[in-house]
């Protein structure tokens, strides 16, 4: 019997709930899958794990051969408090370091900036110096760790920074891994800080991809994100489309300098959220590593095996994350996780049960990191290399997935790129749209938020939350101020004045900026420096 | 009676924008008139709006955990320019504790994470009114 004729002869006579059978993003899903749903060129599609197009992951053994990276992003208060939290976090068995700074330090002001009022080491750390920088990676051995770090429009001086402390304990940069996040597109597209328009944020982007390819062999000098692209709303087919079409804009401009492609494009990484959909977080995975390798060998001619597999981190959805009826959360984050894993990532951060409410504490942070070990080595997922490979529903919607982001990536194209997709607000008119759909179907009871819209409780105490104290911004901003006091002034103001000629005559940013934060400029200053030569981006405000 | 005027405000650094925007449209949908500031707002930046577009209500979007400085001198910039009556609400990641203290420092009412926008609404329609 065909699929369509059991589903005429058989499956019409069963009843339904009378629900819509859609995933989160609210993409129709069909009852059943069979073998007819496979196109003719299945086999070549889908492939052998480490083989082209590496829809069934991009290493032959998988996780038989390593386990995926356990990477739990922290960061909070002073650098002596992120500190301590790594250590811990290394203590139980973590395997590669994330930091989260806070918010002046991501938008470019020092601790004591005015702007920065109220917001100092409350959303992550605060790293205004080389001073705070050094004291963040106390007693951790660079060369032994893999570091990444969640930063964009300062992350040219966050990684001077690193290669500065690098130096100052003789690790050679050849021995740095790790992973800067440098993500400006989707800093415009989604996360929404920024320093310079699109242009020059995206000339600093690729002086940091060219120094890299050249000084950092072991660096992810980007790591293409669609994480903040799904957490301000978007659809995961938008999450997978607007990413890759990022990817391929940072590609593009590496070529446009001059850049061979392979020379570059085994170090670009890519960071994806997972949401509560299972099978949709697998399918876009999976359509995720098959589309980048076919654009890569297709548009820009890469050969290098490397350039073709998209190698990625991944984090659990903080947005599908509930206030209400917290421990709830831990149950999420399984399904989420699981969901990576079984899509085959690299890398993986799990978010805490308190994250709706406050910065994790160090229960529910350990809580988390457990999650991650208890399907690592209790669950026997890791075992087998792809095992949903081949199950219909998996293939049927990776397909989908891949037809229906390549429509988005076409049009991004039409519009001349993702540069001016971006400002004409294109990606930023479609996410706020569909975050707007998603809030009416919860608002509607239409989509089921646990202990949100159904199954309520009056609400038990609030587990015990993380604060950061408010002596923090003012013991930061001391520090500040006694290094811009302590330093050799001379040397800071001639340092700096390189780093302008750099931004001016487009000589490559980075070794100017790494002697600057040697000499001990603030992250401020060069920040200020960036908006007096680029110019300062501001807020289109679309509705 | 003219439609309520709301100025929908992203005061701090961080971009997280969805919250605010979905209220603003949600509140404009529901017949009110509603200006959206965008993103990164100082709180000097907020109250010149409110009095120059001579808003009947203030409504805040903050999830930095920057809210018991940002709140608070929000309220200070509107009565240093004479618009210390125009009530001001919010909505963010802000722990029980802090809800009282922003309440007893004069913010009209705080929605947390999972507010129903149509609950948003029905407290603008019961509580404001155009002022005078």
């Amino acid at each position: 019997m065909t699929k369509r004729d059991w589903l005429e002869r058989q499956y019409r006579k069963s009843p339904e709930r009378p629900v819509r059978f859609s995933t989160v993003s609210d993409m129709p899903v069909e009852p059943l899958y069979t073998a007819d749903d496979e196109p003719a060129d299945a086999a070549a599609r889908v492939g052998l794990p480490g083989e082209y197009p590496y829809t069934r992951g991009v290493y032959p053994n998988m996780y038989r051969g390593r386990l995926w990276t356990m990477r739990q992003f922290a960061g909070f208060g002073t650098a002596a408090d992120t500190n301590a939290r790594f250590h811990f976090l290394l203590g139980q068995g973590q395997t590669g370091l994330s930091t989260a700074f806070d918010m002046p330090t991501l938008m470019g002001y020092d601790a004591d900036h005015p702007r920065a009022r109220g917001e100092v080491g409350r959303e992550g750390v605060a790293v205004s110096t080389l001073d705070d920088a050094r004291e963040l990676f106390a007693g951790i051995d660079l060369a032994a760790v893999t570091t990444s770090m969640t930063v964009n429009c300062t992350a040219s001086v966050l990684l001077a920074m690193y290669l500065a402390v690098a130096d100052e304990n003789g690790v050679p940069w050849e021995r740095l891994g790790g992973t800067i996040q440098n993500d400006m597109l989707k800093e415009f597209i989604a996360q929404k800080e920024w320093i310079c328009p699109p242009e020059a944020s995206m000339r600093i982007v690729i002086d940091m991809i060219e120094f890299c390819a050249r000084r950092l062999p072991r660096w992810h000098p980007v790591s293409i994100s669609g994480y903040h692209i799904r957490e301000a709303g978007s659809t995961a087919v938008q999450e997978l489309a607007f990413t890759l079409a990022d990817g391929l804009a940072y590609v593009q401009a590496c070529v446009d300098r001059g850049l061979p492609v392979d020379s570059f494009a085994p170090r670009l990484s890519f960071f994806f959220n997972l949401h509560n959909d299972f099978l949709e977080e697998v399918a876009k995975l999976r359509a995720a590593r098959r589309l980048w390798a076919t654009y890569m060998r297709e548009r820009f001619g890469a050969t290098d095996p490397r350039s073709l597999m998209l190698r990625t981190h991944a984090q659990t959805a903080g947005a599908s994350l509930t206030a209400q009826q917290p421990l709830n959360n831990v149950v999420r984050v399984t399904v989420q996780a699981l969901a990576g894993v079984l899509g085959g990532v690299q890398s993986l951060h799990t978010n805490s049960l308190d994250e709706t409410l406050a910065l994790p504490s160090e229960q529910a942070a350990m809580v988390a990191l457990r999650t991650q070990q208890i399907l690592a080595e209790e669950s026997g997922v890791a075992n087998v290399v792809d095992p949903l490979g081949g199950s219909w529903a998996v293939e049927a919607l990776t397909d989908r997935m891949e037809r229906e982001a390549r429509a988005y990536i076409d049009r991004v194209d039409e519009l001349g790129g993702m540069i001016r997709a971006i400002e004409v607000g294109y990606p930023q008119k479609e996410i706020a749209e569909a975050a707007w759909v998603y809030q009416r179907q919860i608002d509607r009871g239409e989509k089921t938020v646990v202990g949100v819209n159904r199954y309520q409780v009056p609400e038990e105490r609030p587990p015990e939350l993380l604060r950061v104290p408010l002596e923090v911004e003012t013991r930061q901003a001391d520090r500040v101020r006694r290094v811009k006091r302590e330093r050799n002034a001379t040397a800071a103001r001639e340092a700096l004045a390189r780093v302008r000629d750099a931004a001016r005559s487009g000589e490559n940013l980075m070794p100017p900026l790494v002697a600057a934060v040697k000499a001990r400029c603030t992250l401020g200053e060069i920040s200020d420096l960036y908006r007096e030569i680029f110019g300062q981006y501001r807020d289109p405000a679309w509705l | 009676m003219r439609p309520l005027r709301i100025l929908v405000a992203k005061p701090g650094l961080d971009g997280h924008d969805r919250g605010a925007k979905i209220i603003a449209r949600a509140l404009r949908d529901a017949g009110f008139e509603v200006i959206y500031t965008g993103l990164h707002q100082t709180p000097e930046m907020i109250a010149e709006a409110a009095v120059q577009e001579d808003v009947d209500a203030v409504g805040l979007s903050v999830l930095s955990g920057a809210h018991l400085t940002l709140f608070p001198a929000v309220l200070k910039e509107l009565r240093g320019r004479g618009g210390g009556d125009i009530p001001v609400f919010g909505g963010g990641i802000i722990p029980d504790e802090d809800r009282a203290a922003l309440r007893a420092a004069g913010v009209a009412e705080l929605f947390g994470p999972g507010t129903a926008t149509q609950d948003i609404v029905d407290w603008v329609h019961g509580t404001l009114r155009p002022r005078a």
